[in-house]
């Protein structure tokens, strides 16, 4: 099963390694996307799927590392990758101070608090905040990523920093599940008090996994700056958060395949279906209720964690 | 020197007087009960003494230390684990991973050390997963380990949140009706691991519905009535005493 599994993964990697040669720029850009809505999705995963806080305002986090690359880029002139940590910074403390007098509020109350964030961060960045985010307008001339000396400006060049940027998020994140912090989150998930019984601090975990999943939406905000080059309040309107919302809990909550596949079905498949543009609401929300009737956990649903037993308790599962 | 010790705890819920300047001790070492007729303000002292209610009045000593109203994690750490009346299991969780949240307040490791994986951060992980199978085989549920905590007997998941519990490494461990929801064969097995955790040095207050039970384990009883303490004493004075007879079956007319 695990080794089944393992073939089917690297085989999906090893398409997705070569498969710029063969697409015109059209469909890399398609994929560019399905990556960097990936990496938001997983970013937000920590938070809806593994700690169980219903945040509808990601977007708000996206925005904050987006606009703050902006900004030092365009007005410091400073290089845009070198800017990846300043992103998760602000984005985290933004979210922090965001979060701290929030984090205790229940399921949807803290999902109403998040959409207004949402809301009054982006009417805030329209109105031109201290008078350095451009206002409707944003800001344009964000300076292209060098990696090396090496200028990314193609669309298959992006297509290889986002992957690397994705897989390095995967790899990191995969980790951070199967761990104390992982377990930690999805007990407070489960039930609080039985989590604070068990010696479990339940709102520092809530608050530093928002801030963790919010940081690494700033992150990919970096990208998105440096990839689209100009940057406007529409780009982070309460769709982009939905989106994102939708991909964590129709791929699979708290499972990072399950994600990757929601990206994809989110982001690439309205691509492929364009000669329906139509009809591509309809179905997707069709395809949304059914979903939420037949598989509530998701398609590709967390699986339980695996750990190392010894030989005699490997047997485990049939008493 | 006691373990534990309550001063004049008192806690009203809105008109209601749940428990009334209810003082005991709980000396190192022993298994102490305490009952009393249903809604007699039980569970409510032993939600004050672990901090998932806050006292109006009174304090909570745990080692000489003032812990009342500390919250519930801290009180953990410093070593009084409890389980619930109502189970309160991660229910989508696997038998192991349950265990393991107990681990969680003697380790350390945080989310970078986890995406590192330091190896210091997998010593401990194996350090916890020991502790965990420890635990299991000393209640009794070693090889379920990857079940999920559902999927047990009632039995079973009494068992497994005292596991939860015990790995938490507590000096005073705080059980709220073990035996509830047990056959007879369960009850006589827990009483054999009540003594195994006295044994181990570990403190045992328990809430008990089963006399036989409370009558066999404990040394010492504490006896509630409408939220105040009505009598305390070893099991066989407590069985003669004429306020908790008429507590529990009424006066004669």
């Amino acid at each position: 099963m695990k080794d089944k599994s393992m073939y089917i993964y690297g085989g999906i990697f090893a398409v997705l390694a070569v498969a710029p040669v063969f697409l015109n720029p059209y469909w890399v850009d398609v994929l560019n996307n399905v990556g960097l809505y990936a990496i938001l999705g997983l970013s937000l995963n920590l938070i809806v799927g593994h700690a169980g806080l219903f945040n509808l305002g990601h977007a708000a986090f996206f925005a904050v590392g987006a606009y703050t690359a902006a900004i030092l880029n365009t007005l410091y002139g400073i290089p845009v990758l070198w800017l990846l940590p300043v992103c998760a910074l602000t984005a985290g403390l933004f979210a922090g101070i965001i979060a701290r007098p929030i984090i205790h509020l229940r399921g949807d109350y803290l999902c109403i608090v998040t959409i207004g964030v949402g809301e009054i961060l982006r009417i805030a960045l329209i109105n031109d905040l201290f008078g350095i985010t451009g206002g409707p307008n944003g800001i344009f001339g964000i300076s292209r990523p060098t990696v090396f000396g090496y200028v990314i400006r193609k669309p298959h060049e992006f297509y290889y920093l986002i992957g690397t940027f994705l897989m390095v998020t995967i790899f990191l994140f995969h980790r951070l599940e199967n761990s104390r912090f992982g377990r930690a989150v999805n007990y407070v998930r489960e039930d609080e008090t039985a989590a604070e019984g068990s010696g479990i601090n339940a709102s520092h975990y809530k608050l530093a996994v928002f801030v963790l999943g919010a940081a690494w939406a700033g992150m990919a905000g970096d990208i998105f700056a440096a990839k689209m080059t100009i940057i406007a309040p529409e780009s982070f309107n309460f769709w982009e958060s939905v989106v994102m919302f939708a991909i964590v809990i129709l791929g699979g909550s708290g499972s990072i395949p399950g994600v990757l596949l929601g990206a994809v079905l989110f982001v690439g498949l309205p691509e492929v279906f364009r000669d329906f543009a139509d009809a591509r609401m309809l179905i997707f929300g069709a395809a949304m209720v059914v979903m939420m009737i037949v598989r509530t956990e998701g398609i590709l649903p967390q699986r339980p964690r695996t750990y190392a037993l010894p030989e005699a308790s490997n047997a485990g599962g049939n008493p | 020197m006691s373990l534990l010790g309550l001063q004049n705890l008192t806690k009203s819920f809105g008109g209601l007087m749940a428990v009334n300047e209810v003082s005991f001790d709980v000396e190192e070492g022993a298994i102490v009960g305490l009952i009393g007729p249903n809604g007699a303000g039980k569970t409510t002292v032993f939600n004050l003494i672990t901090g998932n209610h806050r006292s109006d009045r009174g304090t909570v000593c745990f080692e000489g230390k003032d812990i009342t109203n500390w919250v519930t994690h801290r009180i953990v750490r410093l070593g009084i684990a409890r389980t619930f009346q109502t189970i309160r299991l991660f229910q989508k969780l696997s038998v192991l991973e349950n265990v393991l949240a107990g681990c969680h307040c003697r380790m350390s490791s945080g989310s970078v050390a986890a995406m590192l994986r330091t190896p210091g951060e997998r010593r401990e992980e194996k350090k916890a997963l020991d502790r965990s199978l420890g635990e299991l085989a000393f209640v009794g549920l070693a090889g379920q380990e990857m079940q999920l905590a559902k999927n047990l007997s009632y039995g079973s998941q009494r068992l497994l949140e005292i596991a939860r519990a015990l790995a938490t490494e507590p000096r005073l461990v705080i059980l709220d009706e073990p035996a509830g929801g047990m056959n007879e064969q369960e009850t006589a097995a827990l009483i054999g691991t009540i003594r195994k955790i006295q044994k181990r040095g570990i403190t045992t207050l328990l809430i008990e519905h089963d006399m036989s039970l409370v009558m066999k384990a404990c040394e010492k009883i504490v006896v509630l009535e409408y939220g105040s303490k009505i009598a305390e004493g070893a099991p066989e004075a407590i069985k003669g005493d004429p306020k908790v007879i008429e507590a529990y079956l009424g006066t004669e007319d």
